[in-house]
């Protein structure tokens, strides 16, 4: 019987994306959160909500006691683990059977099967699911595994047989390089993982990840829902995926299916699973078994029209599949982009922060939307930093990318860096549209992919220029409110109007002279040219730049981080541009060392002396020792330099004012 | 707006019932336009040429020193994007041999951190930015201004002091640069705060400017104090001494106090004083709330078409008052009653104020209608906003004897000793008693702008012409002589001549007879922005003198 109450011992856009087909089916769904999450999204979504702990994953999201005990006392009668967390924890699962609640998922015995890699493989090995080349045993001597990769043949990959995401994995191009790779590659697993088992394959070229939806019931009967290619990735984290795979054949299609199924009825698996393959020209071979919900199902949804969640639902729930093999079809493609907090720029180190600014696209026909997080939420250390998925489905492949390329042109976040930039040139490149994929195409593009950004162009700048004028503070004083000392057309008798701004977006800075104009016009002087833009407001911090007879839509944000202010954010057709208004006034913050002569604030005794002179000293350094008044004044160097002149020794009377040293400005910075 | 002809929302009907005759497609509005269009066009080329101060070679010089242009430091100074009220543009122009481009000093009134503040800043592009006795008229004339108004003084120096060859116009009298301090102290005892940033030079009488202020700053490496520069020294003591070392920013800040604090350049001074005003704890002082200011009906340049281009040519001043005022806020008093002077109530960027203008010779109902009307405004603390287009008083057998000279001296004495602020624009004609009438100089408005059309003078230069001519001609006539028509005419050429260039408002702005000539079209925004300045200061209640009955 399907159940009432459901529990989801997850959090972000895959807690919302459960509790929406819940919903729909009728079903009651019950949060978990963190105390990062007691205002997430998900909690506000759900029907309640139970707090199960500190920020950390482990005392939270990861404890499987904790989670139970909550799903009894909320009346779940069943909890979805979506992915990640506990997820592919085989004795979660049994502890949750143990508890009397159905866990929505495989087998406990399915997860362990699938769990360690090398057990897996021959496991795949013996149901006759092809294999990359590789070592999968258990003799993990160097020398040994050393020879298994000169019998598998270079390039190879060392990979921790417990691991996944990336950690423990080296690729290794010759043999000399084998044994150094082998350490790191067995680090790594021990400290990710607490296993340093690893094992060797062949290293495709140019591989694609191709993998395989299957599903399975409790009546045996198991089925694939097509394949997805997942070739995108950076830092073997998969980022764009999309369903069909583009240019296989219908017979490796097929093939690849049943291959899927064997692997699945090989180890009684039941629920959704994801077999993955590494494909290259037309072979294919087993990589691993996913024994959950994936990020990217959405992608598969779209094309069957079927919602994965609610078929497990029905299989946990005891019911038969909906469909048979024969009766799921396909219709059209679809692609899905995930956005990370991310920096590319600096080997897509997460980013944190608080999201001040999100604009997601419009949902539509072609426009899927699964995010977790709102504006005004923050991406913490705490978890992944995915902020959200879009998925475009059109009829045909180059529908979807062109669906999928204007909703990224209206995405807009401020307040972490993300993948963003980079998503849409991939979405744009030539090579993606061509459909040549394989794991190495963000590497391979690189240049492209991660180059700068364009420069401000003069419609980002007069957009800037007009809304940095107009939330200029207006100091309308309490019993003179409509002053017109409160305009901000910088009025001037007799003269044209003008005012000075630079803004700095990082890589330079673009200083403009503004000359605004009676209804929404200014003039703006920058580089040596004039541009004269008529700009329109529009609702929700859109506006309209016209210059000339081009008019381009904007958003403009004055610093979405209200706390702040120092900042112009615009976002035009996609492209963030973060202008930091420079202060005019800052100093450089030597004014008060009076240049480098370094002086006595007391008249006294010279007790000590600490340099010599041609010393370098740091801001700070102790320079000279001086007693007055029987206390010890300790005089310090204004700034860092070379002693150029010391002008008092040890015993010497000084008096009030009198120059002590003189520092100059070094000429190279200080070596360390 | 019912009463207004252009009135198009639903205002309240003003109480005047004035309908606007103005006809925008009419050929007299076409021509008065072009007329006045080709006057203002001449006035911002004129005054463009003032903003370039001391030229582009000594502006380069200034610059490569580090320097920021004076126009530029006021820029930083005020709130960004906010208006700047210059005052006396045109102070010097055409006074001296050589140009003295605004007088080599700019003022004005600027918001700094949300307070409206008199700014005092020397060119020192121009002359080093010595003091002509222009530049001593211009300084006294915007610490009036301050001390009228209680507006903070932001002093920015850049001068080398007296201008020598002029000293004899510029150092003893009452009137001259001794009483910059006496100003400065007085104020400061006032409570209107003195603040410098030493920019450059100080020297000499011009060491007082910080020395006297309230809270000073100096420029590193650019701005020097003191009493002697190092000249002078020499020539003194024999000692040979830098600028920094006799008077630098190191010296003031550190050992003499002189200054109290450091900048490292112009635009980290300016970042100091604007920190400084903002933390001088004043605010404006509550005043009875002002209305939400609504836009005239017409263009502000509709202005240019009112006004005939020949300036003997009558017309009717309400056009000009519906294009200044508030939509829909003109009520006009005692109407039907001496009606060359309109008097009338309205609201100017939503401050209440009474407007008095002239629509032709005054009379004696007149005057008394002019009188009546500013008692009104005093009782009830409106300000007065005078509209100048005056020939003077009528003359003439049947009006002195209905007592004129009293009926004018009612309004001068009600204009004189009402102490309500008062405004004073001279849109045409501001001629003889007129003048003192309608709030000219001599009768301390807050503001006094001419439009470039205004010309000013004892009397028209026509009419002195006509008067001097008759003098001479019963002169030689009574002698026996004769005067053909034509010696008559040589004879008044060169006087109307006189007048012409006297009477023009360059002439009288050159000398600080007024604040400013303003483009028409700018009025609203003038009398708006002077109407807000002189809420600083609370209005005391008016004491008239005697009126003679």
């Amino acid at each position: 019987m399907m159940f009432d109450t459901i529990l989801i011992a997850n959090r972000g856009e895959i807690a919302c994306r459960i509790i929406r087909t819940a919903r729909r089916m009728g079903i009651r769904s019950i949060a978990v959160f963190s105390e990062a999450d007691r205002s997430a999204a998900h909690v506000t979504l759900a029907d309640a909500a139970v707090a199960i702990g500190p920020a950390a994953a482990r005392e939270s999201y990861l404890d499987g006691a904790r989670i139970i005990a909550a799903a009894r006392e909320a009346g779940a009668q069943a909890i979805h683990p979506g992915y990640g967390f506990l997820s592919e924890n085989a004795a979660f699962a049994e502890a949750c059977t143990a508890a009397g609640l159905i866990f929505i998922g495989p087998p406990a015995a399915a997860i362990r099967a699938m769990g360690s890699k090398s057990a897996a493989k021959s496991l795949m090995e013996r149901a006759g699911v092809p294999l990359v080349p590789g070592y999968h045993g258990t003799d993990q001597a160097p020398d040994h595994l050393a020879a298994q990769a000169a019998a598998i043949g270079y390039p190879v990959l060392i990979k921790a047989s417990a691991g996944g995401g990336g950690k423990g994995m080296r690729i290794v191009t010759a043999p000399a390089d084998f044994a150094a790779a082998l350490d790191l590659a067995k680090g790594e697993a021990r400290a990710a993982f607490g296993d340093d088992q690893v094992l060797i394959e062949k290293y495709l070229t140019r591989p694609r990840h191709i993998e395989i939806q299957v599903f399975a019931d409790t009546h045996g009967n198991v089925v694939s829902l097509f394949e997805r290619d997942c070739s995108i990735q950076r830092r073997h984290q998969k980022i764009i995926e999309e369903a069909p795979a583009p240019l296989i054949s219908e017979d490796q299609r097929f093939t690849m299916g049943e291959a899927a199924c064997a692997a699945a009825r090989a180890i009684d698996y039941v629920g959704a699973g994801t077999v993955e393959f590494i494909a290259e020209g037309g072979d294919f071979h087993f990589m691993e078994m996913n024994t959950r919900l994936q990020v990217e199902h959405p992608v598969t949804e779209l094309i069957t029209g079927l919602d994965l969640v609610e078929w497990q639902f029905r299989v946990a729930a005891g019911e038969a599949l909906p469909l048979t093999q024969n009766e799921i079809e396909r219709t059209g493609h679809a692609i899905e982009i995930r956005l990370y907090a991310e920096d590319p720029l600096r080997d897509f180190a997460p980013s944190t922060g608080t999201i001040h600014h999100l604009r997601l696209p419009e949902p539509s026909a072609h426009i899927r939307i699964d995010a977790g997080v709102r504006q005004g939420d923050a991406v913490s250390i705490h978890y992944d930093p995915m902020i959200a998925k879009l998925i475009a489905w059109d009829h045909d492949r180059a529908g979807a990318i062109r669906h999928l390329a204007r909703a990224l042109a209206t995405l807009e976040i401020d307040g972490v860096r993300t993948n963003l930039p980079l998503l849409r040139r991939i979405i744009g490149h030539p090579e993606f549209a061509a459909a040549d994929l394989d794991t190495g195409f963000i590497a391979r593009h690189e240049p492209v992919l991660l180059a700068p950004a364009a420069p401000a162009s003069p419609a980002v700048l007069a957009a800037a220029a007009h809304r940095w004028l107009h939330d200029l503070p207006s100091h309308a004083a309490p019993s003179d409110p409509h002053s017109p000392w409160t305009l901000k057309s910088a009025w001037r008798l007799n003269g044209p109007a003008c005012q000075d701004v630079t803004f700095d977006d990082g890589t330079a800075q673009f200083p403009i002279r503004i000359h605004p104009e009676p209804a929404g016009r200014l003039t703006m002087d920058h580089a040596g040219t004039s541009t004269t833009a008529a700009i329109a407001v529009l609702p929700d911090d859109r506006l309209t730049v016209t210059i000339g007879h081009v008019t381009t839509t904007l958003t403009a944000l004055h610093d979405p981080d209200r706390a702040r202010q120092d900042r112009i954010v615009i976002f035009a057709d996609g492209a963030p541009h973060a202008l930091r208004i420079v202060d005019p006034f800052a100093g450089s913050g030597t004014a008060h060392t009076a240049g480098g002569r370094v002086i006595t604030p007391m008249p006294g005794r010279v007790i000590a002396v600490g340099v010599v002179p041609g010393d370098m000293v740091a801001a700070g350094d102790l320079l000279v020792t001086v007693e007055a008044m029987k206390v010890q004044f300790r005089i310090t160097a204004p700034r860092a330099g070379v002693v150029t002149t010391l002008s008092c020794a040890v015993g010497d009377l000084v008096d009030d004012g009198a120059e002590l040293a003189v520092i100059e400005a070094a000429p190279d910075p200080i070596p360390a | 707006m019912g009463g207004f002809g252009g009135g198009n929302n639903a205002a309240t009907p003003g109480m005047s019932g004035f309908r606007s005759a103005l006809d925008h497609r009419g050929a007299a509005f076409a021509h008065n336009h072009r007329a006045m269009r080709a006057l203002v066009d001449q006035l911002a080329a004129d005054v463009a040429t003032i903003r370039l101060g001391g030229g582009e070679a000594a502006r380069a010089r200034h610059v490569a020193r580090g320097k920021l242009p004076v126009r530029d430091r006021i820029r930083l100074l005020i709130d960004p994007a906010s208006p700047f009220l210059e005052l006396s543009q045109f102070a010097g122009h055409g006074l001296y041999p050589e140009p003295v481009p605004a007088g080599g000093i700019i003022t004005g009134i600027g918001r700094v951190a949300g307070r409206e503040c008199v700014i005092v800043a020397n060119d020192a592009t121009v002359k080093g930015g010595t003091y002509f006795p222009i530049t001593v008229k211009k300084h006294l004339r915007a610490q009036a201004i301050a001390a009228q108004n209680r507006l903070p003084c932001l002093y920015l120096v850049d001068s080398g002091g007296a201008n020598l060859p002029n000293q004899d116009d510029v150092f003893p009298d009452r009137e001259h640069f001794g009483r910059i301090f006496y100003n400065q102290a007085t104020m400061s005892a006032a409570g209107i705060p003195q603040i410098a940033v030493v920019m450059g030079s100080c020297t000499a009488g011009g060491a007082y400017v910080p020395a006297m202020a309230d809270e000073s700053i100096i420029v590193r490496d650019q701005g020097t104090i003191f009493l002697a520069g190092p000249p002078l020294v020499k020539a003194a003591t024999g000692e040979i001494v830098t600028a920094e070392d006799l008077g630098g920013a190191d010296v003031h800040t550190r050992l003499s106090g002189v200054a109290d604090h450091y900048a490292e350049s112009d635009a980290h001074a300016l970042g100091i004083a604007r920190r400084i005003v903002a933390s001088l704890n004043l605010a404006k002082p509550p005043a009875s709330a002002p209305r939400t200011p609504r836009p005239p009906p017409g263009a502000p340049d509709d202005l240019y078409g009112v006004i005939p281009a020949d300036p003997r040519a009558q017309y009717d001043v309400r056009e000009v008052i519906r294009l200044i005022v508030d939509d829909g806020s003109f009520d006009e008093f005692k109407q039907r009653y001496g009606t060359t002077l309109v008097t009338a109530f309205a609201h100017i960027w939503g401050y209440p104020v009474g407007i008095i203008a002239n629509n032709g010779v005054l009379f004696s109902e007149a005057a008394l209608k002019g009188a009546h009307f500013i008692e009104l405004c005093a009782q009830r603390g409106i300000p007065l906003v005078f509209l100048q287009n005056i020939t003077g008083f009528m003359v003439g057998r049947k009006y002195e004897a209905g007592g004129i000279a009293k009926d004018g001296a009612k309004l001068v004495t009600a204009v004189a000793t009402a102490n309500v602020p008062k405004f004073t624009i001279i849109i045409g004609g501001s001629f003889g008693a007129g003048n003192y009438g309608m709030c000219g100089r001599a009768y301390d408005p807050r503001f006094l702008w001419m439009w470039p059309n205004a010309r000013i003078s004892v009397m028209g230069g026509a009419q002195a012409a006509a008067v001097l001519a008759q003098v001479r001609r019963d002169n030689i006539e009574a002698k026996g002589g004769t005067w053909s028509e034509a010696d008559e005419a040589d004879f008044k050429a060169p006087i109307a001549a006189q007048y012409e260039t006297q009477g023009h408002p360059y002439y009288a702005s050159a000398r600080l007879w007024d604040d400013g000539v303003i483009d028409p079209a700018d009025t609203r925004m003038v009398l708006g922005l002077g109407l807000s300045v002189s809420r600083n200061a609370p209005v005391p209640p008016t004491q008239f003198g005697l009126f003679r009955m």
